[in-house]
């Protein structure tokens, strides 16, 4: 069998299935559709009262379930739809019995107050944690361990597919999905693993999250229409919206897709990687880690600036963010930035957090394939200093076969992924 | 891919015994009295940190103020394993210094989530209640200080670590992947130097009330690991532990001490029904090859029910010669840092010859298995 091979003699990283699940809808098409149309999924938060608020508004996503749920419940829901789509498509392995191992972005979740309320009425008396101890120690809420320790979902979701191993869950904050990616690449590069399943998931939009990232002034407070709140690169930006969603991919030795007549979708071709050790939530002024992120990602590729045809952006809405990306683009991309398209999804379906580098990932695949480039949407009012291509309000047709994606994350994650068309001919 | 060999040239370790290489040394080789505070949170007893000069390894009171105790603790043992690995100011090294950190998180303010939750009772609009009580009385920076991921975060802000880092949820299994798979990275090529570990604050109620929801806490009084049946269950201790891990080359190259050569580290899940702890570990033990006589096993095992057991079956049967030491008996369990902590110890014992040869094991206290294979260097 002809073995192929990367520039650097390492097995090729193929993609062999997609899913998704914003707050746009569930799955490629719905989402696709949405996207292209310059749809926003942001909208008044309606599951928990908002009352007193700076930032009532979301992403969130309200279809999946008729009753109260938990973060994880939600967040276990949303890549089980995303993994079942990838997996589908796909094509690998008998049902439930995945060929692979997982890699997973969860977001870090606690006890809920609903949950800790409900073992507070247990309690006699003013509540403290002694209380709360002496509730739990009655095992009636013996369900409430599972629910809430880290490793929760992804030991449920590597029960449901199958997968092979140890499961991974993962966070490196906002830039977790695309760890994820980075880390079912390195398996099959070492050649552990032929096959891995690779999903960011995030549905932890409560009231203690939001008002978390509200008391870091991160949030958005343009509440008015919730549609307009999140736009990336404007003048007037003024923070990000929460958003909820999964994306799910199928990474696969590039040569064992092929044996099997799986359709390759794409090829994940470099990913690149840097740490900041400026600050806890803000980036290097100078924007060194990002940049040498993306030229790292582009060098693991064995690709140039030059050969890079879109940037799926990381394009939070926060005045830093988006000057920090488009300086750092600049650096990398030079004169040729101002002509490069460079797009944020996250004008439509918000900040997905832990769940964002993979739902980017899989919307990147898609245009793609689709030679269209989903808009930033909400550009009304460009801000002078950033001079960018940013696809503003309506899709555009293109020919991408090459996308750098970029992913920045609080604690200096910065993690940035070349994603490829498919070779033309195998 | 070329499988490298791979050493360990820094351990950073603090416990409840105190810190560093040789008080983990004398512990291991004397055995002795364990720390135990059965008081301050009883009914259930835990292995409190023994208190750190904080300045000696994070400088800045702002950076200390910045971090709930897990996180300090973490980046304190960081900080030391830099040292041992003769790291702390090579500045080139720590801009590729490559980071896999177990971590968990949280750390409630305890005092606002009980006053809220008292509060709630009587609220006539409990959400606008919540709402406004945690806008009012959560410290903005709190989360900061509790997030995951930002245990790399202050391990790249106070020591200078500027190379990619990557944080492992998960319990117990995280501090085994993270292992397994910095060994698998500097192995394959992919690295040639990693900083891998975790840590574990066991003095809060709030981890406390996370496992005794499963009821996985032991009560009372402190027994040895392998001597729980009475009353199965954790006896968590606050630990920390990092290790430098290097390729051979590298480490030759510049003169670096090798602690040990960490030669195999593997991971598995069964899906925990009577008997899969027992399969699982011997299978991944079975994978190091024959364990010779003059060895040491060092186990990461929780002291809960039935899984303990099995563990120490799969060890008599792999390894019957060998000497048993369970981490739990001396620092307690420090359920993500549980299995760094083990493979710090069993370093530690063969660089100073206690044993010529080591393997460290662990099951998870609800899912996760996990082995790793030292040798002397």
């Amino acid at each position: 069998m002809t073995t192929h091979r990367d520039a650097k003699g390492r097995p090729l990283v193929a993609v062999t299935g997609l899913g998704v699940v914003t707050s746009l809808g569930q799955g490629k098409d719905a989402n696709w559709q949405a996207l292209t149309a310059g749809q926003s999924g942001i909208h008044r938060i309606e599951r928990f009262p908002t009352e007193g608020l700076r930032t009532t508004i979301g992403g969130t996503v309200d279809f999946l379930f008729d009753g109260p749920f938990t973060a994880p419940q939600l967040s276990e829901k949303l890549a089980t739809l995303a993994a079942e789509e990838a997996v589908g498509q796909s094509g690998i392995g008998p049902d439930g019995d995945f060929p692979g191992e997982l890699f997973m972005a969860v977001p870090p979740v606690e006890m809920e107050w609903p949950q800790k309320q409900e073992l507070a009425q247990a309690v006699d008396g003013e509540v403290d944690y002694d209380g709360l101890l002496r509730a739990a120690a009655t095992r009636k809420f013996a369900a409430m361990h599972e629910l809430f320790v880290f490793g929760g979902v992804a030991d449920h979701i590597a029960d449901r597919f199958g997968t092979k191993g140890s499961p991974i869950s993962l966070s490196t904050a906002c830039s977790s999905g695309a760890t994820a990616i980075q880390m079912g690449v390195e398996a099959i590069r070492r050649g552990e693993t032929q096959a891995a399943l690779c999903i960011g998931t995030d549905g932890s939009i409560h009231a203690e999250a939001l008002i978390r990232f509200s008391l870091l002034s991160a949030l958005s407070t343009q509440n008015d229409p919730p549609e307009g709140a999140a736009k990336p690169f404007s003048k007037n930006r003024d923070g990000f919206v929460m958003g909820e969603g999964a994306g799910a991919l199928v990474l696969e030795d590039y040569d064992h897709a092929l044996a099997r007549g799986a359709t390759i979708l794409g090829i994940v071709a470099g990913c690149g990687e840097r740490g900041d050790g400026f600050h806890r939530t803000r980036s290097s002024p100078d924007g060194k880690p990002a940049i040498l992120a993306m030229q790292d990602a582009l060098a693991d590729a064995g690709l140039t600036p030059d050969d890079v045809d879109y940037i799926n952006a990381h394009g939070t809405s926060t005045p830093e963010n988006d000057k920090m990306e488009a300086m750092s683009c600049a650096a990398v991309f030079g004169e040729r930035m101002a002509k490069l398209p460079i797009s944020s999804n996250k004008s439509m379906i918000g900040h997905t957090l832990t769940a964002a580098g993979a739902v980017e990932a899989v919307i990147s695949f898609l245009t793609i394939a689709n030679g269209t480039i989903p808009p930033t949407i909400n550009y009304a009012n460009p801000d002078p200093a950033i001079t960018l291509d940013v696809v503003p309000n309506e899709a555009r047709k293109a020919k991408v076969k090459t996308i750098l994606s970029n992913s920045f994350g609080f604690g200096g994650q910065n993690t940035c992924l070349v994603l490829t068309a498919p070779p033309e001919a195998a | 891919m070329n499988r490298r060999d791979v050493v360990i040239t820094g351990i950073g370790i603090a416990s409840s015994l105190g810190e560093g290489i040789e008080a983990h040394a004398a512990a291991l080789a004397a055995g002795g009295t364990p720390v135990v505070d059965t008081e301050s949170f009883e009914p259930y007893p835990v292995h409190p940190l023994l208190a750190l000069e904080l300045d000696r390894q994070i400088p800045k009171k702002s950076d200390q103020r910045q971090m709930e105790p897990w996180q300090r603790l973490g980046v304190y043992a960081a900080g030391l394993a830099l040292d041992s690995a003769g790291l702390k100011d090579d500045a080139e090294a720590k801009s590729a210094l490559q980071v896999i950190v177990a971590a968990g998180g949280g750390e409630r303010d305890h005092a606002v989530d009980s006053a809220i939750l008292s509060g709630l009772r009587g609220a006539n609009e409990p959400g606008a209640y919540l709402n406004e009580h945690l806008m009012g009385d959560l410290r903005p920076t709190l989360f900061l200080a509790q997030l995951s991921n930002l245990l790399a975060g202050n391990i790249a802000i106070v020591h200078g670590v500027t190379g990619p880092s990557r944080t492992f949820m998960g319990e117990e299994q995280a501090g085994v992947d993270a292992i397994r798979t910095a060994h698998a990275r500097i192995a394959s090529g992919q690295s040639d130097l990693m900083l891998v570990g975790g840590a574990y604050n066991a003095e809060r109620r709030d981890m406390l009330l996370l496992f005794e929801l499963g009821g996985y806490l032991r009560r009372d009084s402190f027994a040895p690991v392998f001597e729980r049946e009475d009353a199965p269950g954790l006896i968590t201790g606050s630990a920390g532990a990092f290790l430098v891990l290097e390729s051979a080359e590298r480490a030759a190259a510049r003169g670096a001490k090798a602690y040990a050569k960490l030669s195999h580290a593997g991971a598995a899940r069964s899906r925990r029904a009577p008997g899969t702890v027992e399969s699982a570990l011997t299978k991944l033990v079975g994978a190091f090859g024959a364990i010779g006589p003059d060895s040491l096993a060092i186990s990461a095992a929780t002291g809960c029910a039935g899984i303990t057991a099995e563990e120490a079956a799969a060890l008599k049967a792999a390894a019957p010669s060998a000497k048993r030491i369970a981490a739990g008996d001396l620092v307690g369990h420090g359920v993500e840092a549980a299995f760094p902590v083990s493979v710090a110890l069993a370093a530690i014992a063969l660089s100073a010859g206690q044993a010529k040869e080591a393997i460290v094991t662990g099951a998870g206290h609800w899912r996760g298995e996990g082995a790793a294979h030292l040798v002397q260097a």
